[in-house]
């Protein structure tokens, strides 16, 4: 289909860009790569006004290593995010989870920043920025990840509000990471996702990060499976009685690909299987 | 209405367009480049592939402003007319067509994959075809011409470097 008419500008700086998004008064939609944007567009579920294209605003662009965090610029694609050297030794878990996105014509028109200013919970890359307590750096100020997802689709972006990017940390350089997806067919989206990160000492899991994808309206952090296996064996077992904390506090959606239950079922399965592949156990 | 620049198949088009504009919609009904076929309205299916600066992309996912001082490859610019590219050659050889609609998609995803890997596994083919939907051969005949293609290319890129 086509989509409806709108306008569009391609600003060449940033300030340009904001003005153009507060001219069109909440109308406007900021356009990156478009591979979320555009086929909402193309079935005319969204009829913005004025597509403004950040693709020619430098802020946006590169990867940056910022000391003890790595700056990812909003318009990285996928397929540059897979490849990045930085990237691959800072934020593996972060070039794991996205090589899962979509296939390699959307890898390598989509990029990180429209991605996760997207904010569908069944995305791949929101949980893995929550999971790293990344940062999100915008036009106007720094969001944490934890305050960045409001709600399905929705997030703390302001109409006028452009995100420049994601901080990640370097903290858990070196720590074992695994993305666990499940769908049903190639390309699909996600049913439930798990992105998990482990610290092991000793033979022990000392610490854990777990962000799940899809089980609610927004990626969640499963706390109490981090709280459960830090200072723990690193055993399939002991990631298996953990992983039974992971549909704790969520909400998932019952649709086409699942039911609520058969997604806190699953929740519990990938995240045993995730925690033990990022342990390597 | 924007003006857009864009080189399709070595040949530079300017055109002004509306912002809406897809590009597959401009490759076929304004530049008349018709082997580009448009088979869904989901970003599913994977026929209308080109190649945009040497990577693979939906056509259909991409509008034609996107698309201003870009490179575009299309099925109309592998063969010459007369001799067929080795990709293109070893899809018609191995039968990995019925009906055909897919088939210029899978072959521009597949000179893609080729790119990055000169000698993929079956894994790999299909991993790199995996946003191309094909309703009739069943993939098997597909992944075999996309392996006989890369042999060829590989088997005539070595004759070259020996050559040389």
């Amino acid at each position: 289909m086509i989509p409806a008419i709108f306008d569009y500008v391609r600003p060449s700086s940033l300030s340009d860009a904001v003005a153009a998004l507060r001219e069109a008064d909440e109308e406007g939609k900021v356009i990156a790569g478009g591979q979320s944007l555009l086929p909402l567009l193309r079935l005319r579920l969204a009829y913005p006004e004025v597509l403004v294209d950040v693709s020619g605003l430098p802020e946006l662009r590169g990867v940056r290593d910022d000391g003890d965090s790595l700056l990812i610029g909003a318009m990285t694609t996928h397929y540059e995010v897979i490849r990045d050297p930085l990237i691959q030794a800072h934020a593996p878990l972060l070039a794991a989870a996205t090589a899962t996105v979509a296939d390699p014509a959307v890898r390598h028109r989509g990029t990180i920043g429209g991605s996760l200013a997207h904010a569908d919970p069944a995305g791949d890359l929101p949980a893995v920025a929550l999971a790293m307590d990344g940062v999100f750096v915008t036009s106007a100020r720094e969001i944490p990840a934890r305050d960045f997802f409001t709600d399905y689709l929705t997030s703390a972006l302001e109409p006028d509000e452009i995100l420049l990017g994601v901080r990640l940390p370097k903290a858990y350089t070196g720590w074992g990471f695994h993305y666990e997806k499940f769908h049903r067919t190639a390309q699909a989206w996600a049913v439930v996702g798990v992105a998990c990160l482990v610290r092991r000492t000793n033979g022990e899991v000392a610490e854990a990060r777990v962000g799940l994808t899809n089980m609610g309206p927004t990626p969640v952090r499963a706390y109490a499976v981090e709280t459960a296996v830090a200072d723990g064996p690193a055993s399939r077992q002991a990631f298996q009685a953990a992983a039974q904390d992971a549909p704790d506090g969520t909400s998932p959606p019952s649709d086409l690909h699942g039911s609520a239950e058969y997604r806190r079922h699953l929740a519990q399965v990938l995240t045993a299987r995730a925690l033990a592949a990022a342990a390597g156990a | 209405m924007p003006r857009v620049s864009v080189e399709v198949d070595g040949v530079r088009y300017d055109d002004d367009v509306e912002p809406r504009l897809l590009l597959a919609h401009h490759l076929r009904d304004r530049l008349g480049k018709v082997g580009t076929p448009i088979g869904c309205d989901t970003s599913n299916c994977g026929a209308c592939t080109v190649l945009m600066d040497g990577l693979s992309v939906k056509s259909c996912s991409v509008l034609a402003v996107q698309a201003d001082g870009h490179e575009i490859t299309t099925i109309e610019g592998l063969g010459d007319g007369r001799t067929l590219h080795p990709m293109q050659r070893a899809f018609h050889e191995e039968h990995a067509l019925q009906c055909g609609y897919c088939t210029p998609g899978m072959i521009m995803a597949s000179l893609d994959l080729r790119r990055e890997n000169a000698d993929p596994s079956d894994e790999e083919i299909r991993a790199g075809l995996e946003g191309n939907l094909c309703r009739c051969t069943g993939y098997q005949n597909i992944v075999r011409a996309v392996r006989r293609a890369a042999d060829d290319m590989r088997r005539s890129d070595q004759a070259e470097e020996a050559h040389r």
